[in-house]
């Protein structure tokens, strides 16, 4: 799903991404878009933040809290308020405009690799406190209750949790979870890190499963 | 979110008066002064006055003592010597001594005849000089002298006695020593009444100069505090005006240049609210059709290899010339940013030598660049802004010199910052052009007007590096070819993150100044 205001760029992306074999749906407003993706859920929506009306911003909380749909936005390059507050309400990850549909589609192709980092051959459950973890069939339960985790936290969660008590870099999280090189946006990583928190965590404040090690970066426990 | 207007901090006026070292700083105050002028001015009005009227009445006091008693000792010496035997014996002389002291005066009397030494009738005789009777004896007529003798003053009066009708020296000299005790007294007061009429009206003068200092320094103290408020932004800032004076033409041309002024800042802080909407408005009217035409030029380019020739060529060139039209359009709008203020800094904590390996590994030149970089150099740096400093300054390097490009790295020693310097053989930057090489649209080499380059990398470059609050210098050194040398501090605090677990991260730092 392509939620895009200008139809021009929506054509354009849409033929684009059609040749490298999405089915893409096209939708001019958030609106329209939220309305498609209630009727036919998408793999992934691909938000432009610029929307009349429904703007950006609110399209993305409300397909995020209809569920865990990976959403990628586009954004002016620059506009670091707006990747921010992207990222606040839920984005996975975010290409600047104008982008080249290449770029869109490999960024696309890392959200849509679902499951847990490469080379991770664990299938069993793991038990973390009140936190389940089963790597198999790719669920978090909480207190036996389930938690639907977009794909972007999910990994997230799988590669921190591989390693209890092992600090991860941003920038290694960056390389490991989004496949982005050096110059991947740190706060990807600590956005996301925010989200999960407010899922798993009993006080998202005081965090006991993801915990912040300043000025290295993040590690899962120790509980 | 207009920034403050700041005016830069002048260190000399604004710290330190040129100093004059002999006044000490308390007494420079206005209110110091004025209390000093009156004071000195009453002070010396008061003393002259009462100066004055001392020194007559104490004049005027003595003269009338002198005066009395110095008839007083005529007459008795007239009398006394009227039937003197002559030459008069030793009790003549005792007695014209004891008769010339009246009691009433605790004078002392004395008289002598030629050689014949002072016969007294009491002992204070000691203020009788040889001066006075030296002048008694030789002009032959009476003269009187104040004496102080031991801190005591007394009038003495000599006199010759004449025989006959009063033309004969007899040979006979009279002395009368009175003392002045009680003009000594009258003049002690004299002096106290004078101190203390001078206290009281010096006290005076100092009140009186402290309410004036008030009327006079209550104003200043107001137009002082206002244009300090007026520095510090409150542009609203405007004084009461009271009376006619000049202070109150002062308070009314600091209200017009404060309403002059908030005019103009007004109008320049909408002149800067549109110019950035404008920049606004443009990068989104320029970024929507350049998207579409970029996935669409993207495109072509992949199926280029379909293509026939001719169409495969049109179309990696449209590829390629759209994508310079992406970045002039990207750096047009990075620079209006910066130009706006609204550039942000997210700084990370970073391996110098990785940023750079990564920079140019991204574009392709990790072969064409020689290194040296140590390992192990970190510091708080925004690693997007970093890449498009090195990405300008290397790739700068490679179209505009020559071979070996060469990247060095090194900790800056003082500071805890880094030095980064790219150097490249070639001729080296033409002299004119090196002072406007950061300029925008500058090209050092006028015949390659169509370069890679938009012509706002140097200039993105150094704008980058300044929001680093680094640095960036270009020289040519004697070895050959250009040298850019990229001064970059160390953030004291690198933006990671959270004291606390699970609060936000600052992601954004607002650039410094």
């Amino acid at each position: 799903m392509l939620i895009e205001d200008d139809p021009s760029v929506r054509e354009g992306l849409r033929l684009s991404l059609g040749r490298h074999g999405h089915d893409v749906d096209l939708a001019s407003t958030g609106e329209e878009g939220l309305e498609r993706l209630l009727a036919a859920p998408a793999d992934i929506v691909v938000l432009d933040l610029m929307l009349p009306g429904l703007d950006g911003f609110e399209v993305c909380r409300r397909i995020r809290a209809g569920g865990p749909t990976p959403i990628v936005m586009l954004t002016a390059r620059g506009d670091d308020l707006d990747v921010v507050s992207g990222l606040e309400a839920g984005a996975d990850d975010y290409v600047i405009k104008p982008v080249r549909p290449r770029v869109l589609e490999a960024r696309i192709r890392a959200v849509l690799r679902r499951g847990g980092p490469a080379g991770a051959v664990s299938t069993g459950q793991e038990v973390h406190g009140d936190l389940t973890i089963d790597r198999g069939s790719l669920t978090v339960t909480r207190a036996g209750v389930p938690i639907t985790l977009p794909p972007m936290e999910l990994r997230l969660l799988l590669e921190l949790s591989a390693a209890y008590r092992q600090v991860f870099s941003r920038q290694q999280l960056l390389e490991s979870v989004w496949e982005l090189d050096f110059l991947g946006d740190s706060r990807l990583v600590d956005a996301c890190v925010q989200r999960l928190r407010t899922k798993i965590e009993d006080i998202p404040s005081k965090p006991r499963y993801i915990q912040t090690v300043r000025g290295f970066g993040y590690r899962f426990g120790p509980l | 979110m207009n920034p403050p207007l700041r005016t830069p901090a002048n260190p000399r006026t604004a710290a330190d008066p040129p100093r004059r070292p002999w006044i000490p700083i308390r007494l420079r105050g206005l209110r110091a002064r004025l209390v000093i002028v009156c004071v000195l001015l009453a002070g010396l009005s008061a003393l002259t006055a009462a100066g004055l009227i001392y020194r007559q009445a104490r004049d005027l006091m003595l003269t009338r003592t002198e005066g009395s008693v110095v008839n007083e000792f005529r007459l008795r010496v007239a009398t006394l010597t009227e039937n003197m035997q002559h030459p008069p014996d030793r009790a003549a002389l005792q007695q014209l001594a004891n008769g010339v002291a009246p009691s009433f005066l605790q004078a002392t009397g004395a008289a002598a005849y030629r050689d014949s030494g002072l016969i007294t009738s009491g002992d204070l005789t000691g203020p009788i000089t040889p001066a006075l009777r030296r002048a008694v004896v030789a002009r032959g007529r009476l003269y009187h002298q104040r004496v102080i003798k031991n801190g005591l003053p007394y009038l003495v009066v000599g006199t010759p006695v004449m025989l006959g009708k009063r033309t004969t020296p007899s040979g006979v000299e009279v002395y009368l020593v009175a003392p002045l005790a009680k003009e000594q007294a009258d003049e002690d007061a004299l002096v106290a009444a004078a101190r203390n009429g001078v206290i009281p009206v010096v006290a005076l003068a100092v009140l009186l100069a402290l309410v004036a200092a008030r009327g006079v320094l209550r104003p200043v103290r107001d137009l002082d505090r206002a244009a300090r408020r007026l520095g510090a932004g409150e542009l609203d800032t405007r004084l009461k005006v009271s009376g006619g004076d000049e202070l109150a033409r002062l308070v009314k041309t600091f209200n017009a240049t404060a309403a002059a002024l908030e005019t103009n800042v007004s109008e320049l802080r909408d002149m800067e609210v549109k110019a950035r909407r404008f920049v606004a408005d443009v990068s989104h009217e320029l970024r929507t059709p350049l998207a579409s035409i970029l996935a669409m030029a993207d495109m072509f380019e992949e199926e280029a290899g379909r293509l026939e020739s001719d169409l495969a060529k049109a179309a990696r060139l449209m590829n390629l010339e759209v994508g310079r039209l992406v970045r002039l359009v990207e750096d047009l709008m990075e620079i209006s940013r910066f130009d706006a203020g609204a550039a942000t800094l997210i700084l990370d904590d970073v391996d110098v030598a990785d940023a750079v390996r990564a920079s140019l590994r991204t574009r392709g030149w990790t072969g064409r660049v020689g290194l040296d970089l140590p390992p192990d150099v970190r510091i708080g740096l925004d690693p997007r802004r970093f890449d498009v400093i090195m990405a300008n300054l290397v790739g700068n390097a490679l179209r505009h010199g020559a071979a070996p490009v060469t990247v060095r790295l090194r900790a800056d020693g003082g500071a805890g910052g880094v030095v980064i310097e790219v150097q490249d053989a070639g001729g080296g930057v033409d002299p004119r052009v090196l002072p406007h090489l950061f300029d925008r649209f500058s090209k050092a080499d006028a015949a390659r007007t169509r370069s890679d380059g938009s012509g706002l990398g140097l200039a993105i470059a150094r704008e980058n590096a300044h929001l680093h609050g680094g640095t960036i210098r270009v020289t040519n050194p004697p070895e050959g070819g250009a040298l850019f040398t990229l001064t970059l501090p160390r953030r004291a605090e690198p933006p990671d993150h959270p004291g606390e677990p699970g609060t936000d991260p600052p992601w954004i730092t607002e650039p410094g100044g």
